[in-house]
């Protein structure tokens, strides 16, 4: 019962840093949306602020993490040249060569505006801090640019799993 | 009446709260850089695709082949998009909503560039 090196380090671009992110990203929506003049209270506000600051820097942080680790490390393996590799398992069968030339070719490129999106947001963040409560239209802008962060994670963790269902990089 | 009476109370721990006026224009400068970015993810991986000269130039590392050259130049005309932007914009009470509209159509074309269906037709 033991993983191979490739396998870990499938194990931590996907679920440890992608389990990491989710809990990043619902600490870091429930901080922005309750960042209301009617919800906030002059001694709970600095605890908050601190709290959603910790929230969009860690979802920066393991957003780059995922895609450096998943580019530059489980990515050759997945691309490597001869028969057993994962790219060219799914390229052999016609039946499955669609993972890599949709859901592989859209995951390994758009994944990287999240991280892009969420160093905006924890600028903002960093930058703008209480003010965000009094400026109501700069907080719905950092929310929505923090959901499109997820989002485009969301697309590529899902073509990432099911990828590695059909044809796991070993 | 008892709206009223919330909105009081609202006002008064709003009164509590330290606030330091800051210009909304590093905000903007910020968003829309964004937008470049994912723009600039989309016109490489595009690119790369529609020609091969361009495929090779950005094979910066034979393991990850083109990839690691469309990534590091998307990153790398992000942050000189942000800097040059934050440094024209800084002192500026920039609209956030309309950087936001900007980064979004932006945002959009990149997503538009990374899309398989997209820039597989001007492969050769």
């Amino acid at each position: 019962m033991s993983f191979t090196t490739r396998e870990w380090w499938g194990l931590i671009h996907g679920m440890g840093l992608g389990a990491l992110f989710l809990l990043a990203f619902a600490g870091g929506l429930a901080g922005l949306y309750s960042l209301k003049p009617a919800l906030v209270t002059p001694e709970g506000v600095v605890e908050r602020m601190r709290r959603l600051k910790v929230g969009v820097v860690t979802m920066a942080v393991v957003a780059w993490l995922t895609v450096l680790t998943g580019t530059w490390i489980v990515y050759p393996w997945y691309r490597a040249t001869g028969p057993d590799s994962a790219r060219s398992q799914l390229l052999a069968d016609e039946a499955t060569k669609g993972w890599h030339e949709f859901g592989m070719e859209w995951k390994e490129h758009v994944a990287w505006i999240s991280p892009i999106l969420a160093t905006v947001v924890a600028f903002i963040v960093l930058y703008y801090g209480t003010n965000l409560i009094r400026h109501q239209r700069v907080r719905r802008t950092a929310i929505t640019l923090f959901v499109l962060a997820f989002v485009f994670a969301g697309v590529a963790g899902a073509f990432g799993a099911f990828i590695t269902k059909v044809a796991p990089v070993k | 009446m008892a709206h009223a009476a919330d909105r009081r109370s609202t006002e008064e721990r709003m009164d509590h709260i330290e606030f330091q006026d800051k210009p909304e224009g590093p905000i903007a400068a910020a968003i829309i850089a964004g937008g470049i970015g994912a723009t600039a993810l989309g016109v490489f991986t595009t690119l790369a695709e529609a020609s091969e000269g361009a495929k090779n130039w950005l094979q910066w590392s034979d393991a990850v082949g083109p990839l690691s050259g469309k990534v590091l130049m998307a990153v790398l005309v992000w942050l000189v998009a942000w800097a040059v932007l934050h440094l024209a914009l800084r002192n500026r009470p920039y609209e956030t909503r309309r950087a936001l509209v900007i980064s979004l159509v932006l945002i959009g074309l990149g997503v538009l560039g990374t899309f398989p269906l997209f820039f597989q037709a001007f492969g050769g």
